[in-house]
């Protein structure tokens, strides 16, 4: 234990406490701005500033450790007048028109300037400007950069992308693509990391709610939406809504009230998906097309941008199964459009996602007798759902619980855990043990494959079904899939079937989900979706009726071929760009 | 009243002209890769304070030089900026009426044509492709990339022999460079913006000196490779001790009876004594490095033959031959190649030179060591002859210093013409002609004749030392790319063409440094690993002590001393004194620690492992 002493309060430490959390432990938080433990800690806001007695320089608190002895002041009247000097310094290369800011209300820099009372900045205003696509779905404003360099570190040490570096010297110094490329050149897997990391509002996610207003408005539009199963674990955050409270229900009754015609929880497409590739696996299993490498889920679109710029060569090892979003846009547009007597071209399919990779996904093409369009119209993320249901100036207390529409409504828990890391595959275990064995397992037989902590690496199991042994392995964030894969490449494991999702903790800590400043979410969600599962009535993606009904009625069984022309897709019918 | 006052700077300008020197040591420590723009400007901007105002040119035109170079850093400019800047910097350098004007449009100038392609990337694209590229001066200068802040801070909690396991993850010959390494590393050190840079090569002198005998890490596991290493220098050694880590079984031949190629037999004992090079020597042994002396490859073995018996071939046979002064006379009888001389000593054949007049040829650092051991070898008279000045000689200037604190007698502006001999085919003395020096072409002062006549020197032994080469004759027979008389390989040190073979060091580079001899050894022992279906990383698990805290004021850099010259002339034992441990222990705080101040907390400047 080290002994120190931080604003006349002595304390005792452990060896190696940065001063920072030395401070909080004493109950003295010290502001921040760049700081992102263990991803950022580079000191370059010079925010966190205190002062060390006998020292004439000030030290940063994020990344120093105490020593014995250490005699620090957070808030000396010369600590002050430097952090304050910093945050108006930082102010005036920052476009703070907070109004009509994405991030105003959840924005360190904003929070903090107002707590500094900062009220007059003294000095000259130069705003940085750069050209950028905005159709692309990740938006960057170059006026709101602080240079923080989260983006990047978040980039480079957790996703292994290197999509952003620093680009020019000198003062001119700021961030941009990397080797000056344009943002559409480079493999972006569009995870949206660097958008959850940002403190301010340079980086956010294309925004799509227009067109979805717009099409509530247009009468001839039959708008039908779908909710991923990670939002409902989220939502509620961003509306100051408790856990409890925060009910998938609830959401679909915000939709309801929104002027969307028709709901349904992905979490049904989900189950369908566990159909499809569960079958796929089984059936690739047994033909021996895994012995020497395995087959890749394909339900997050993040993972498959990467795996085709990065390891294009292995693109045949993955799930031909579409994602549930597209699987749900594809059966909302024939199956269910049928149903109700309305025109695929009518149909405006919705879906809300804790993501921005699937704004991207939704591009992709739909063909079906003589229509042709997209699976999935307009993707909204789960911070855009709730920036609507704020401009619908509706009082998230009065929300009700409603069930989905008919027809797709129920749906399992396997279905709900989707949106976890390590939740595709256990679904899909469940289901095959029972295709394999003609018995369903214990529900939760297959929990080892849960992720025991946030940042876990790599998950392995061995699984018996019947008389076989699967070898799995569940992997989030796309640096420990690159690991992963390096390791199965050369030859070092060997899978039979691995999940790989692009965000830590898988979609639970997506990048489409609410912003909490410098605190990692995603296994406290996924903890919810597994209570979720835990209490729902149907356990089994198999056993949901109304998946049973569609094959009987519409797709005829799983890899039919009626399902491979609509629940399939062909990873190679668009390009990626490669390299950097 | 007085009719004349003498002069005396007032307080404003005593200032300045310190902070003239700040900028000086700032300039000095500058790191590349800025974008060179953004450079013009504020060199021009510092160019326009110099303006007496008189002239237009000068006091206007830098002005709007410095305005253009702006618009193109906004973005702001087009092609024609550009093509207006260059007309308008060129009419300055015509029309200004004195240097400090025409000068400066000359520096905007010389940037503007060679730089070009930035400046066309700031028009066209708004933006700079140059980026910060030294996050820690020290470690991105050191071609080995040795953990410098790391070491440092090690030698100041007197933690030696940490220091020197940290210093072997990169660099297995710690003595060695700690007596005779070039120290890139201090060119560009941050300290220079303070007051001076960290003598880092004196530091590590320190660890060797006081850390004693430090065992190697243990061998990995064997992986049952061998692996054939010719020529027994710092490359290959390296090498070998980096691929028995690894757990490859490696074989050096060596063709002279000792290790360590130039460093035994180019490097003079009073430099590197031979007992401490054999610490180095003797470590590296110590991870199970076979070695077969005698051996010389295309006479007793070739590639080929160590094809077939081993599964790598790492050719580092240095650069051991002597370059010819191409002059009459040059076959007598005691005209030596500085190599041969040098060889000879580190033989223990010692020459007897006593009463002699001893010539050297050349300015580099192989003269003054031949120079200052000809002197201890009892000769009468030691010159260095040299074609230019001083300070255009290529050895470092504490060599220089060294020799002539020795009483070596420097003839500068001298250029070689014919060799005198005697009846017996004996040399008698160097007629040289007189030179002046003259324009500067490429950044270097040529030289011309005077027209004077030819001066003799008489000598009874001359050395030529202006350079050396490499004996490639065998390797091209074998097929091994040989080009400008250097081994030529790919940037991974292999050939596409002959796979499992490869080179480094001075062999491959021509004629460099123990130091970078070293770094080509590691990226050929990290390559033959992989050529040999392996991925080991060398590490290093000694706990790198956290930056200090404290203040850092101005200090002033502690120098080594050296022996008495009137003493230290007399043997061939060390020249140089180790510093004290207090000295050691002022200099190692010194240090700005880039590693965890500035760029190097973000972009890194630490290679944990490799």
């Amino acid at each position: 234990m080290v002994n120190i002493t931080i604003d006349n309060k002595q304390i005792s430490v452990p060896e190696g406490t940065t001063i920072m959390e030395a401070a909080a432990s004493a109950g003295i938080p010290i502001p921040k701005l760049c700081y992102l433990k263990d991803i950022n800690e580079i000191a370059a806001c010079r925010v966190c500033l205190v002062e060390l007695e006998g020292m004439d320089k000030l030290i940063t608190s994020c990344n120093n450790v105490v020593k014995e002895g250490m005699v620090l002041y957070t808030n000396s009247p010369k600590v002050r007048k430097a952090r304050r000097r910093n945050v108006e310094l930082i102010l005036s290369q920052h476009d703070g028109t907070c109004s009509s800011c994405v991030r105003s209300g959840n924005c360190a820099l904003q929070t903090l300037a107002n707590d500094l009372n900062i009220l007059d900045i003294p000095f000259k205003q130069r705003l940085e400007d750069f050209p950028w696509d905005k159709d692309f779905p990740l938006i960057r404003d170059p006026k709101k950069c602080i240079k923080c360099m989260r983006c990047i570190q978040v980039c480079d040490k957790i996703q292994d992308l290197h999509i952003w570096d620093v680009t020019s010297t000198g003062s001119r110094t700021t961030i941009n693509v990397t080797n000056n490329k344009k943002i559409t050149e480079v493999s972006c897997s569009l995870c949206g990391q660097c958008i959850t990391h940002c403190p301010v509002g340079a980086l956010r996610e294309r925004d799509d709610t227009e067109k979805v207003w717009d099409a509530i408005a247009d009468k001839k539009k039959v708008v039908v939406a779908q909710v991923a199963p990670a939002v409902r674990a989220a939502w509620g955050e961003a509306l100051g809504l408790p856990l409890e409270e925060a009910t998938v229900g609830k959401i679909m009754d915000s939709l309801k009230r929104l002027g969307v015609d028709y709901v349904f929880d992905t979490s049904f497409s989900a189950d369908l998906t566990i159909m499809e590739e569960g079958t796929e696996f089984l059936e690739r299993f047994t033909k021996g097309e895994l012995k020497l490498r395995p087959m890749f889920t394909s339900c997050c679109p993040g993972w498959i941008r990467f795996i085709k710029s990065q390891y294009p060569h292995l693109v045949p090892q993955l799930s031909s199964a579409k994602s549930p979003q597209q699987m749900f846009g594809a059966v909302m547009k024939t199956y269910f459009a049928e149903s109700i007597g309305v025109a695929p071209e009518d149909i405006f399919t919705v879906s809300v996602m804790p993501c921005v990779a699937k704004k991207g996904e939704s591009n992709m093409e739909l063909f079906y007798k003589e229509y042709a369009g997209h699976d999935t119209d307009i993707v909204l993320t789960t911070r855009e759902l709730t920036r609507m249901i704020r401009s619908a100036h509706i009082d998230p207390k009065t929300l009700v619980d409603r069930e989905c529409d008919p027809l797709m409504k129920e749906y399992s828990g396997a279905g709900v855990i989707f949106g976890a890391t390590g939740g595709v595959m256990e679904a899909a275990l469940r289901s095959a043990h029972y295709l394999v064995t003609g018995r369903n397992p214990e529900p939760d037989a297959f929990k080892i494959v849960r992720s025991p902590a946030f940042g876990t690496g790599v998950i392995e199991a061995e699984v018996k079904l019947g008389d076989a042994t699967v070898r799995a392995a569940v992997v989030s964030g796309l640096g420990n899939t690159r690991k992963l894969i390096e390791a199965i490449e050369h030859g070092e494991v060997h899978y039979d079937f691995v999940e790989v999702m692009a965000c830590p903790g898988g979609c639970v800590g997506g990048g489409g989900q609410p912003i909490h400043d410098g605190e990692e979410l995603a296994h406290e969600r996924g903890k919810n979706l597994y209570f979720l599962d835990e209490h729902s009535k149907i356990r089994f993606s198999h056993e949901n009726p109304d998946v049973l009904k569609l094959y009987e009625d519409y797709m005829e069984k799983p890899c039919s071929h009626k399902a491979h022309m609509l629940l399939h897709t062909d990873h190679n019918a668009w390009e990626m760009p490669r390299g950097n | 009243m007085s009719r004349l006052e003498i002069s005396a700077p007032d307080r404003a300008q005593l200032v300045i002209e310190g902070l003239y020197k700040d900028l000086e040591r700032r300039i000095e420590s500058s790191p590349p890769g800025l974008c060179p723009v953004d450079m013009t400007r504020a060199f021009l901007e510092m160019c326009h304070t110099h303006t007496c105002g008189k002239c237009v040119p000068c006091r206007i035109g830098l002005w709007q030089l410095k305005n253009l170079l702006t618009d193109v850093m906004n973005g702001d400019a087009t092609m024609d900026t550009l093509d207006l800047m260059e007309e308008l910097a060129v009419s300055i350098m015509e029309g200004a009426d004195c240097a400090i004007g025409y000068e400066a449009a000359h520096m905007v100038y010389k940037s503007l044509i060679g730089c070009r392609e930035d400046y066309e990337e700031h028009v066209h694209q708004g933006r700079c492709t140059c980026h910060y590229s030294q996050p820690v001066p020290c470690v991105s200068l050191c071609p080995a990339h040795v953990d410098i802040p790391g070491y440092i801070a090690l030698v100041g909690e007197g933690r030696y022999a940490d220091a020197i396991r940290l210093i072997r993850k990169d660099n297995p010959f710690p003595t060695t460079c700690g007596f005779i390494c070039e120290h890139p590393c201090e060119a560009r050190c941050r300290r220079n913006i303070v007051d001076d840079a960290v003598n880092i090569r004196g530091l590590k002198r320190m660890a060797a000196d006081y850390a004693g005998k430090v065992p190697p890490p243990k061998c990995g596991p064997s992986t049952g490779k061998r692996v054939a290493i010719v020529g027994g220098g710092p490359g290959g050694l390296s090498a070998a001790y980096y691929l028995q880590l690894m757990g490859h079984q490696t074989t050096v031949f060596e063709m002279l009876p000792k290790l360590g190629g130039m460093l035994r037999y180019g490097i003079p004992n009073y430099r590197l004594p031979k007992d401490r090079l054999d610490d180095d020597i003797n470590a590296i042994l110590e991870t199970g490095v076979e070695v077969i002396h005698g051996k010389r490859i295309g006479e007793d073995m070739t590639i080929q033959s160590l094809r077939e018996e081993y599964d790598a071939v790492l050719i580092t046979i240095g650069a051991s031959t002597d370059k010819k002064l191409g002059i009459e006379g040059e076959h007598a009888d005691g005209v030596l190649s500085a190599v041969q001389f040098l060889r000879d000593v580190g033989k223990e054949q010692n020459p007897d030179l006593t009463g002699q007049e001893v010539a050297v040829i050349g300015g580099g650092n192989v003269s003054m060591d031949a120079v200052r051991t000809a002197k201890r070898l009892g000769a009468k008279k030691v010159s260095i002859v040299y074609r230019r000045r001083v300070a255009d000689m290529t050895a470092l200037p504490a060599e220089i210093e060294g020799a002539v604190a020795e009483g070596i007698e420097v003839q500068t502006l001298m250029a070689p013409s014919r060799i005198a001999t005697d009846e017996n085919g004996h040399v008698t003395g160097i007629y040289v002609t007189p030179q002046m020096i003259s324009k500067i072409k490429d950044g270097r002062a040529s030289v011309r004749p005077t027209g004077e006549p030819d001066i003799f020197i008489p000598c009874q032994t001359l050395i030529v030392a202006i350079g050396q080469d490499i004996e490639y004759q065998h390797f091209e027979e074998a097929g091994v790319p040989v080009q400008r008389g250097k081994i030529s390989t790919q940037k991974y040190g292999g050939f596409d063409n002959i796979p499992g073979v490869f080179a480094g060091g001075d062999c491959a580079s021509g004629p460099a440094s123990v130091i970078k001899a070293i770094a080509a050894a590691k990226v050929v022992a990290a390559n033959i690993d992989e050529y040999l279906g392996f991925h080991h990383v060398i590490s290093c698990d000694v706990e790198i002590p956290e930056a200090r805290l404290d203040d850092r004021p101005p200090c002033g850099r502690v120098n080594m001393t050296e022996r008495e010259a009137c003493e230290r002339v007399c043997d061939f034992n060390g020249v140089e004194n180790c510093m004290t441990e207090a000295e050691a222990k002022q200099e190692a705080s010194r240090c700005l620690r880039c590693d965890h101040f500035g760029y190097g907390s973000f972009k890194g400047g630490r290679e944990k492992l490799w």
